[in-house]
């Protein structure tokens, strides 16, 4: 009980802090103090006293993910794990009401609409990293009724768990399964609970953030930083980014494009000897 | 004038207890859903609308029964409705009212559902709902209890409530098709991805809300002092056939589109709902049921002879009802999340403790209907002794008169 707690206290002081951050993070975005070593930035009109969402668009961070490369090198669950323990997500061990911010799936599963039942066996074997696109027009964006979901500057769309009601409109809405939603008290599913970053209440929506805690410290996306340069990161806007260097040079897919969605995650399809 | 729902029958008072235990035991559940979380429902990440939105999008139908009186009676002057108009509105209250009510108890964060209001984002649909459920809850409120009070006290109504009657008429369009917005403009769910999903929600809404509402006449015909007239009722349940004819059809053209396309997201959930999916077909017995009361009602309300003879008039339009019911409050919602992202099918069961929610909203409903009824048939039933007792007095004025020659 004591311990419980002391989670309710520490994420309390956490959700501070997320609150500062979200700001911060606009700010960061706006005026682009911050620049990725990894990427140029150009610099954009000073944003200060401007609320996150007319933050002016700077740039569309984005990934581009060398499937079998990554495959390859075996980390995927070292990511998964570390992404899951860094953001305090929960582990409920249901499928029905599990937090997924990054997870695995198949080929079948994860590009259903261009699957088919001769696919190569290269492919069909492969690990599929999923997370939310982080789309140009984000659906969830559009849906929500109190803006708890937005897209800051910078691309990202994030949440702001202090406004969520949990209609849950935005995981209807959301044609790539990326949003969760809390159906009970996430706490006592997270065994060790990292103190620097905010835990969830109960009843709120939550998914994938890109790393924005990182990325406003200048650090590349967690499951970027672990994935031996398997999962490319960068600014999709900047024609010099490692994302467009390696979208340029290789065939990639994403998922559901017909949708016009604008997902921002790519996967490199011809990988393998190409890529080695 | 609420207190005229305090004096009645027996029969009248047990029903009341009634829906006062379904209040109680569904306010118990909420309590239990609200301490615990969405766990208690059957809901998951991957079905994650259950039963309280279907339940929400088919009451939003059944609020029609105002606009399906009021349209021929103010724009069309027919008068036969002028009798029955509060009786539409009043269930109109108690549907908009439910459907309000499920929207809240399938919030994750209901205490923070103020935040709609707070940060109004017209970017989204159900922002737009919100602005006119609450609107139409309030103009038909007020049109209502107005009317009834001038009726009471045996004056006109003020003008207002006319202008107001016909203000209510868009307002009550525009309910069906903000709801059939809400799903209908998402990406990525098929099933609702459809043009025609605004069209379905207003046929729909049309024979479910009469329905509805012309059996509840008939009930009061039983119980009550107010008798609804044979002509306002088969009047009522042509328009019923007419709507349920047109929802039927909106329905045939889905399937069409669905299968002569041949585009595999567009036919699964009609698979899904008809003929299961991936060996998952909890729907399918519902959905047959569906059709088979769907013709059948049809064809009782479309032969003269039968729908003018009450007892197969009732069961045409019980049929209609649970038709509309199957096809709105439990296959539109559920199937739009069959298959999920993934194509997977996950199956949604309700849990013991949604269901017992969704009775306590029920009993909300049918309390606040049943009160407002009383009410409007203690207010007639005075109105027709008052009448009496004044022809009574001319005719004793004649006769006095007479004698006095």
């Amino acid at each position: 009980m004591a311990a419980r707690n002391e989670d309710r206290e520490r994420s309390r002081d956490g959700s501070m802090e997320r609150r500062t951050f979200l700001k911060a993070g606009a700010l960061a975005a706006a005026s682009a103090v911050i620049p990725l070593s990894a990427c140029t930035v150009e610099g954009a009109a000073g944003a200060e006293g401007e609320t996150v969402h007319k933050v002016m668009k700077t740039r569309q961070w984005g990934f581009v993910i060398d499937v079998e490369k990554l495959n390859a090198s075996g980390v995927m669950d070292k990511i998964i794990q570390a992404c899951h323990h860094a953001h305090n997500v929960p582990d409920t061990g249901d499928p029905k009401t599990e937090i997924k911010w990054i997870w695995e799936d198949d080929f079948e599963h994860s590009f259903s609409d261009i699957d088919s039942e001769y696919a190569s066996e290269r492919v069909v074997k492969l690990g599929f990293p999923l997370l939310c696109n982080h789309c140009e027009e984000p659906p969830c964006v559009r849906l929500c009724p109190t803006e708890a979901t937005f897209k800051r500057g910078d691309g990202i769309v994030v949440m702001d768990y202090h406004r969520c009601i949990g209609c849950r409109f935005c995981m209807a809405g959301c044609p790539y399964g990326a949003r969760s939603l809390n159906f009970f008290d996430p706490r006592p599913y997270i065994d060790d609970p990292n103190p620097d970053y905010p835990t969830r209440s109960k009843g709120v929506v939550e998914k994938c953030m890109l790393c924005s805690e990182r990325i406003d410290q200048g650090k590349e996306p967690l499951c970027a930083e672990l994935s031996e340069g398997a999962i490319i990161f960068g600014d999709l806007t900047d024609p010099d980014s490692p994302v467009r260097k390696a979208l340029s040079e290789n065939f990639t897919i994403r998922r559901r494009v017909e949708l016009g969605t604008g997902p921002c995650v790519y996967y490199i399809a011809n990988g393998g000897e190409a890529h080695a | 004038m609420l207190e005229k729902a305090l004096h009645g029958s027996k029969l009248y008072w047990a029903w009341v207890i009634v829906l006062l235990v379904c209040i109680g035991v569904g306010i118990a559940a909420y309590i239990n859903q609200f301490n615990y979380g969405l766990g208690l429902t059957g809901m998951s990440r991957d079905v994650s609308w259950g039963l309280y939105i279907s339940q929400f999008v088919f009451l939003v139908g059944v609020a029609a029964s105002g606009v399906m009186v009021a349209i021929p009676l103010y724009l069309h002057n027919f008068k036969e409705f002028g009798k029955i108009i509060i009786f539409g509105e009043f269930m109109a209250v108690a549907a908009v009212l439910m459907a309000v009510l499920f929207v809240l108890v399938d919030l994750g964060y209901p205490t923070r559902v103020l935040n709609v209001l707070l940060y109004p984002s017209p970017h989204s649909m159900l922002f737009w709902d919100m602005c006119v459920l609450s609107s139409y809850l309030l103009v038909n409120i007020l049109i209502g209890w107005t009317v009834l009070g001038a009726e009471r006290k045996g004056v006109k109504p003020p003008n207002w409530t006319r202008i107001l009657s016909y203000i209510a008429i868009p307002l009550a369009i525009s309910i069906h098709t903000v709801t059939a917005f809400l799903i209908a403009g998402l990406p990525g769910r098929a099933y609702w991805l459809t043009a025609i999903m605004a069209a379905r929600f207003l046929a729909s809404a049309f024979a479910a809300g009469p329905a509805l509402l012309i059996v509840i006449c008939f009930i009061m015909r039983k119980f009550t002092t107010f008798k609804a007239s044979d002509k306002a009722i088969d009047t009522l349940a042509k328009i019923v056939c007419y709507a349920m004819i047109a929802n039927v059809f909106f329905f045939v053209l889905e399937i069409f589109t669905a299968f002569y396309s041949n585009i595999p997201s567009h036919m699964a959930s009609l698979e899904y709902l008809f003929f299961g999916l991936d060996g998952s077909g909890q729907l399918v017995p519902f959905m047959w049921t569906a059709v088979v009361l769907a013709f059948v009602g049809l064809f009782l309300l479309l032969v003269p002879k039968l729908r003018r003879n009450h007892k197969t008039l009732i069961v045409g339009l019980v049929a209609v009802f649970f038709a509309c019911w199957i096809d709105k409050g439990l296959g539109l919602i559920l199937a739009g999340f069959v298959p999920n992202s993934f194509e997977q099918v996950v199956d949604y069961i309700p849990n013991l403790n949604e269901i017992l929610v969704i009775v306590g909203v029920y009993g909300i409903g049918f309390l606040v209907l049943t009160v407002l009824y009383k009410v409007a048939v203690n207010v007639h039933e005075h109105g027709i002794a008052f009448a009496h007792s004044k022809d009574r007095e001319i005719a004793e004025g004649a006769d006095a008169a007479d004698a006095a020659e």
